[in-house]
């Protein structure tokens, strides 16, 4: 979706403020909140990709004010209420009043070294011959899904250079409706900074994106 | 140099502070112990523990595991074996999962690596301008800056006024490649090794390396904001 998250090319966030001698966490708080929405990833009740689309359905205003785990922490609230493993009444209780639901899987403390050691690859066999090779120019599609998509808003209609062939992978606007992982062939496409944001860009500045099949057309015209 | 009180790149040590009160970066709500923030966390932590869907030991194991045994000494440990070790490079730029995993990195975050080489002609820069994809095993948990607005909105039309704000001034002549991770591939910069540097050992050339300068916003052994 169009939403706050979609931040490529906007103006007005003033400088980057890198912090000297930066913790990990700024607060307890953060900590939990990290630890939590990595276990609830855990229990199967919904996916990585999931997790990002409740992120991004926040409100663009909160979104873009909030801290990075204030998100993660209201989009995990949103998560447990949509899957019905919490209930309202319980968050403003502050306490478990009704039975669980099941879940399909319980991190475990002696799990998480070689789990996370192991991580969880997103590469799928292809559902068929990738349709780009690379060298081919193509052009990313106009278009403007509702749900979760990782097509950002400044290359769509845009022109540019596939790069390299990755293989196919879970399709994330498919798996963030727990509708299947559906795989699609994984392109990195590059596009120049005269293409992206006209004759004022940096003549020297190439912008590349990892591009979902689907996502991309034979291109309509000749790229800047 | 690995763990330079002036570098933003120290952590293991410290993690047990609680830093709330010492950090005004313009991000609210980074907590006070009484915040709104806190309260509701305790109150959502403690009903998904009561009713089972959450082990608090597997928490403490994926805090500490973050903390203390994942961060950019990784990543620069790969950088300095790719600078001594030309036939690592290559592994390491034509399979960058791999070639890390031969080190004893990886998994969760950084599952599809791709390594992409700074040359005197390309400078690359890696951003997530839709979330904060960040190649874990290698570098850590992102900071703050790498995940908020200004470096995901600018990253990627005005890179070199971003470089200079870290420091970084490139020649005119040098190009700027921006890696922004919009899908399940995670990469890391192998920056150039600088010069003068022929005496030092794998590991002196690590403590050269830096967060920064594998993100693309630093050079190694730069000094400033090293």
């Amino acid at each position: 979706m169009n939403g706050g998250q979609d931040l490529g090319g906007m103006q007005g966030f003033g400088p980057v403020a890198p912090e000297a001698g930066e913790p990990w966490f700024h607060a307890e708080w953060e900590r939990r909140v990290f630890a939590l929405a990595l276990a609830m990833g855990f229990t199967g009740a919904w996916n990585l990709d999931a997790s990002r689309a409740a992120r991004e359905s926040l409100h663009p205003g909160e979104y873009m004010l909030a801290s990075y785990y204030e998100i993660w922490f209201k989009a995990l609230e949103k998560q447990v209420l949509a899957r019905g493993l919490v209930e309202g009444a319980e968050l403003s209780a502050g306490a478990a009043l009704v039975p669980p639901a099941p879940v399909a899987r319980v991190l475990q403390a002696d799990q998480v070294a070689p789990l996370f050691a192991r991580g969880f690859p997103s590469d799928r066999e292809p559902p068929g011959p990738a349709r780009f090779a690379v060298g081919d120019e193509v052009s990313a599609k106009t278009i403007n899904p509702t749900g979760h998509t990782r097509l950002p808003r400044y290359v769509r209609g845009r022109t540019g250079l596939v790069e390299r062939v990755h293989g196919a992978f879970v399709f994330p606007d498919a798996n963030a409706d727990l509708a299947g992982e559906a795989p699609q062939w994984l392109y990195t496409v590059r596009f120049s900074g005269l293409e992206l944001w006209g004759e004022e860009s940096d003549p020297g500045l190439t912008v590349s994106v990892g591009a979902f099949e689907s996502y991309l057309e034979p291109a309509r015209r000749a790229a800047a | 140099m690995a763990h330079d009180p002036g570098s933003h790149e120290h952590h293991s040590h410290d993690h047990s502070h609680d830093h709330s009160h010492d950090h005004s970066h313009g991000h609210p709500d980074h907590g006070s112990e009484l915040s709104p923030m806190e309260l509701r966390v305790r109150a959502l932590e403690s009903i998904l523990v009561e009713k089972g869907y959450v082990e608090p030991a597997a928490m403490d194991a994926l805090i500490e595991t973050y903390e203390t045994r994942i961060g950019p000494r990784n990543g620069a440990r790969v950088v300095a074996r790719a600078w001594v070790d030309p036939a690592y490079r290559a592994r390491l730029l034509a399979d960058g999962t791999a070639a890390i995993r031969e080190l004893g990195f990886g998994g969760r975050g950084g599952e599809h690596m791709v390594v992409v080489e700074n040359t005197p002609e390309e400078h690359n820069l890696v951003v997530c301008t839709l979330c904060s994809c960040y190649p874990w095993p290698v570098l850590g948990l992102p900071p703050v800056w790498y995940k908020s607005p200004p470096y995901r909105s600018r990253a990627v039309i005005d890179p070199r006024a971003v470089l200079a704000e870290f420091g970084v001034a490139l020649p005119a002549t040098t190009r700027i490649r921006v890696w922004d991770s919009t899908a399940e591939l995670r990469f890391m910069v192998l920056p150039m090794r600088p010069e003068g540097t022929e005496s030092l050992d794998e590991a002196a050339l690590a403590d050269l390396v830096t967060r920064d300068a594998m993100i693309g916003t630093g050079l190694p052994g730069a000094g400033g904001r090293a």
